[in-house]
């Protein structure tokens, strides 16, 4: 209740709530009196960001900004619109290749995306042989950019080629497009590193039966909600990031009867229905672009010091700020904790990879988790672990989404929209689910588990907004 | 009869929460009918059949809103309930709990947005009060600033936020308020009554507070500003609001601002800004040639219609008469001090300390003089890396001892302050320290006469007269009244005697 015909919100006409901050002492003294009192557990901030942090939270512009960026990452919608190749939707020419996560070159990157980008090669008609296709990506006579500098996001390796098909998604409220490849499948696949024969035909049969088929459904069936897919998917035990198996029911639920009537053989319908149905993870490559859109609608904000992109290569861990344009903070990548795969454990494990973060980033996967407690098996733990997970989200967030809830928090909002001076006063790390790839380029999936960012991403990101603060007079 | 039909996009919440939320409003005064519900085909049919008009194509993910009311009034009630039957849905989740309590919060932010709360107390270290006192404003709560160096530019901006949110900044270095009868950090539990107090200073404003407690006047609210408020670089902006919000509190009738020595043009400008607010406002501000405390307090009861009690003391057991040597003054409190420092001047001439009347004044790191001094334990200086005296005297229990041996003491001067977040007994620690200072100047051949100043009332924890008594037994005189005490330790020094 605030109270406005009075003076200081009414704080004289009643007994105050208390909030402390600092001696227990004082609380104490408050409990004694019988007084309302929270006690905040506090700690101080990350090393050496005191100056950085009294500027940037002095900025006058920062609330409102924040607001700003917030409420366009909360309000941004996401359709399915079309499904098309990426040298058409993208633009991209032979002897491309995007990546995930911060730039990087051949000669620093991890296994994972090694194996990706020669399985790339392969599947490009570019190399014959594994070792020939070495040869050209080290000699630099290929081009390497990040998915995230042209609107796109990569789940692991995140490898998007020129003759891949994507799913192209539209911000009906922004007007933004974001685009990702379509989703492969689990085990010895091109995003974990895995460049075999099985992998590279695969990869055809995607470019030559699926998206086709796919692009045709969409186009008779018009947009397909995507964000709608994701509200009630976290209803249904999913957090969009290591779980997607409701939402990939209920898209192929909505694309089904597009795709039967498709002009395309029964044979060909009936493998492409089989293959996403049997894929838990095919709708990963809908809710990361939907995720996007949300995030890019929130960029470019003068002041914001809301996260609008965490993304991984494999080697770096990344963040951008809306405050701070295009300029990426990093560190190095961490390697996740949780379970493995058959024999493999965590000697076999890459450091964190992907763009699939971008979830995180918007407010679901790890920040979700508490709907998806099926998950904690992950990391040997229990559904509080869930519970506490999201909760603790709340801590270095701005908000709460208004339509992505979960039911054993009372339908409360998922926490979105990381604050980079909350992740820096509370030392708090944002939660991510993720895959885990094989360290040996050709390896694939050696598990999935949980990961953090490196905590200098956050200091350093802080450091430039504090720059970025304009001299008051 | 009025319809209202709204399609709400990107609000989804489940089938069973909408029906509750339905109810809700069907519930509302002169509403006949509500529907409020996803729009599937289902629930378009049923809004058809109640015969609402949906003039949009919708979808499934978006929220159907149909109220309708008999008059205009009814169709605003309806809406009024279903704001608020959703906002509950949110505030449930806010408050969930299944599975064990949720994380506590980590910030001031958070834990303001979980509980509504409407004031925080900060005393995190200074570096550090900034951030988390911007932070509590932000979120709009008002702020008592326990936390000291904190730099006079940090001041105003947040004094300035302060203002733009409509909150209240106490402090920084604040160490007393008292809001709708909780006490913060250091504050006596005097009587509840109609005196407001404005303080830029802590226990000049619990001697206050005590000295209107033994007169039998309760005070209403006390609110701190902190000491530098009315210096000429923070121009008295929270004063200011302090001064606005006591004028507008129904259970305020008049309202004594007590401070240390302020910049006089500030002075001046918050004096002629009260005489506007249509409320008795006094004056206890500390100066040379102005009424000490004791004396504003008097003039506020007078001009009140109160009585002027005696105020309460208790001699010392033993006679006591004037010896040679200088007034030693060793205070806890800066207010307290300063009011000692400027008694005593008045008759003693220059006082040196390390919160001096002026810079020459000042004492050197090891604060020793021969000279008459008063020393206040609570200076930021003396408390980096340790608590206040309030709350650890160690400090000032050695530098009692020291004067005791020192043949250049004259009379010593002390003061005692009680209440919340004091010490829990603290005159039994002070009384085994006079008692041995006593004891070692009788060993040197000196009489060493012990003043006490006792700031407290009755219902403090600790008990005014029980603390009085036990300094009393320890060979001490007691006053209540600081400015008292002060002038009776001058009335005991040959040198002051003309």
């Amino acid at each position: 209740m605030t109270d406005t015909t009075t003076p200081l919100h009414g704080l004289l006409s009643g007994e105050p709530s208390v909030v402390t901050a600092g001696v227990g002492l004082f609380a104490d003294a408050l409990r004694a009196q019988a007084a309302q009192v929270t006690e905040v557990d506090w700690r101080p901030p990350m090393d050496g960001t005191e100056a950085d942090l009294a500027r940037v939270m002095a900025d006058p512009r920062r609330e409102e900004a924040n607001r700003t960026a917030v409420s366009r990452l909360l309000a941004a919608g996401a359709e399915l619109v079309d499904v098309r190749p990426a040298s058409e939707a993208l633009g991209m020419e032979k002897g491309v290749f995007f990546h995930a996560g911060p730039p990087i070159t051949w000669d620093r990157a991890s296994g994972p995306l090694k194996g990706a980008l020669i399985g790339g090669m392969l599947f490009e008609g570019l190399a014959d042989s594994p070792e020939e296709a070495e040869k050209h990506l080290a000699s630099g006579d290929v081009t390497l950019d990040p998915c995230h500098h042209h609107h796109a996001v990569g789940p692991m390796a995140g490898v998007v080629s020129p003759s891949m098909w994507m799913f192209e998604l539209r911000d009906p409220v922004h007007g933004g497009r974001a685009w990702c490849s379509l989703n492969e499948g689990l085990g010895k696949v091109l995003r974990y590193g895995a460049y075999g024969p099985e992998v590279i035909e695969r990869l055809q049969w995607m470019a030559n039966v699926l998206g086709p088929l796919l692009q045709k459904a969409v186009r008779a069936h018009g947009p397909v909600d995507i964000k709608a897919i994701i509200a009630q998917m976290l209803q249904m035990g999913d957090e969009g990031h290591n779980r997607n198996r409701a939402g990939t029911l209920m898209f192929l639920r909505d694309i089904l009867p597009s795709l039967i009537t498709a002009d395309a053989p029964s044979s060909d319908i009936a493998e492409a229905v089989r293959f996403m149905g049997a894929n838990d993870h095919f709708f990963l490559n809908l809710d990361m672009p939907a995720c996007k859109l949300a995030t890019d609608a929130a960029r470019d904000v003068p002041g914001s010091t809301m996260v609008v992109t965490m993304a991984r290569n494999g080697t770096d861990f990344g963040i951008q700020v809306s405050g701070t344009g295009d300029e990426w903070f990093t560190g190095p990548a961490n390697t996740p904790e949780g379970l493995f795969l058959g024999s493999y454990g965590p000697e076999d494990a890459n450091p964190d990879i992907g763009d699939s973060a971008i979830t995180e980033t918007a407010g679901i996967g790890g920040f979700a988790m508490a709907a998806a407690p099926a998950i904690v098996r992950f990391v040997g733990g229990d559904v509080p672990l869930a519970l506490r997970a999201t909760r603790s989200m709340y801590e270095i967030t701005l908000d709460e989404h208004p339509s992505f809830q979960v039911p054993i928090l009372e339908f409360r909002g998922t926490p979105s929209g990381i604050d980079v001076t909350k992740v820096v006063r509370t030392g708090i790390l944002p939660q991510i689910n993720t895959g885990m790839a094989g360290a040996v380029a050709g390896t694939g999936q050696v598990g999935a588990g949980l990961v953090t960012p490196p905590e200098q991403c956050f200091p350093a990101a802080l450091a430039a907004l504090a720059k970025a603060v304009p001299d008051t007079v | 009869m009025t319809d209202l039909v709204e399609v709400r996009r990107g609000a989804y919440y489940d089938s069973v929460s909408l029906m509750q939320v339905s109810r809700a409003v069907g519930a509302a005064p002169g509403v006949s009918a509500a529907l409020v519900a996803m729009a599937t085909e289902l629930n378009t049919d049923l809004l058809a059949g109640m015969g609402f008009t949906l003039g949009e194509p919708v979808g499934p993910n978006d929220m159907l809103v149909a109220i309708r009311g008999e008059d205009e009034a009814a169709v605003d009630a309806g809406r009024s309930a279903l704001d608020a039957a959703l906002a509950g849905l949110k505030a449930a989740g806010a408050q969930a709990g299944g599975f064990g309590d949720a994380p506590p919060p980590r910030t001031l932010g958070s834990a303001a947005a979980v509980t509504g709360a409407n004031l925080a107390l900060i005393s995190v270290p200074g570096r550090n009060a900034f951030v988390d006192a911007m932070d509590a404003v932000r979120s709009g709560m008002s702020v008592v600033l326990f936390s000291d160096n904190v730099g006079v530019e940090e001041e105003v901006a947040l004094k300035d936020a302060a203002r733009e949110a409509d909150v209240l900044v106490m402090g920084p270095d604040c160490g007393t308020a008292v809001v709708g009868g909780v006490a913060l950090g250091f504050a006596n539990a005097a009587r509840a009554g109609s005196v407001g107090l404005v303080a830029a200073s802590g226990t000049g404003a619990q001697q206050v507070m005590c000295l209107l407690d033994a007169a039998g006047v309760g005070m209403s609210h006390c609110l701190g500003v902190g000491g530098r408020d009315l210096s000429s670089t923070v121009q008295g902006r929270s004063t200011r609001q302090a001064l606005a919000a006591l004028a507008a509190d129904p259970a305020t009738e008049s309202v004594i601002v007590v401070s240390k020595p302020p910049a006089a043009e500030v002075l001046e400008d918050v004096q002629a800004y009260a005489a506007s607010l249509g409320k008795p406002v006094h004056w206890a501000t500390l100066g040379a040639g102005r009424p000490d405390l004791t004396a504003a307090v008097e003039a506020a009861l007078e001009g009140e219609g109160h009585g002027i009690p005696q105020w309460p003391s208790w001699p010392a057991p033993t006679q006591e008469s004037p010896v040679p040597g200088a007034l030693r003054g060793l205070f806890c409190g800066g207010t307290l001090a300063d009011e000692a420092m400027l008694v005593a001047a008045e008759v003693l001439g220059p006082i040196r300390s390390n919160i001096p009347l002026s810079p020459e004044l000042a004492l050197g790191p090891d604060l020793r003089s021969d000279s008459h001094l008063v020393i206040d334990f609570g200076d930021d200086g003396l408390t980096q890396g340790r608590a206040h005296p309030m709350i650890d005297p160690s400090l000032r229990l050695e530098r009692i001892a020291a004067e005791g041996a020192d043949p250049t003491c004259g009379v010593l001067l002390l003061d005692l302050v009680l209440g919340f977040g004091s010490h829990s007994d603290p005159a039994g620690e002070l009384a085994e320290a006079v008692e041995g200072a006593r004891k070692a100047a009788a060993d040197g051949g000196r009489a060493l006469p012990v003043v006490v100043s006792l700031t407290g009332v009755e219902s403090d924890p600790q008990g005014l007269s029980a603390c009085a008594k036990t300094l009393q037994a320890a060979g001490a005189s007691v006053f209540l009244s600081n400015a008292q005490a002060t002038r009776h330790a001058l009335s005991l020094l040959a040198d002051a005697q003309a």
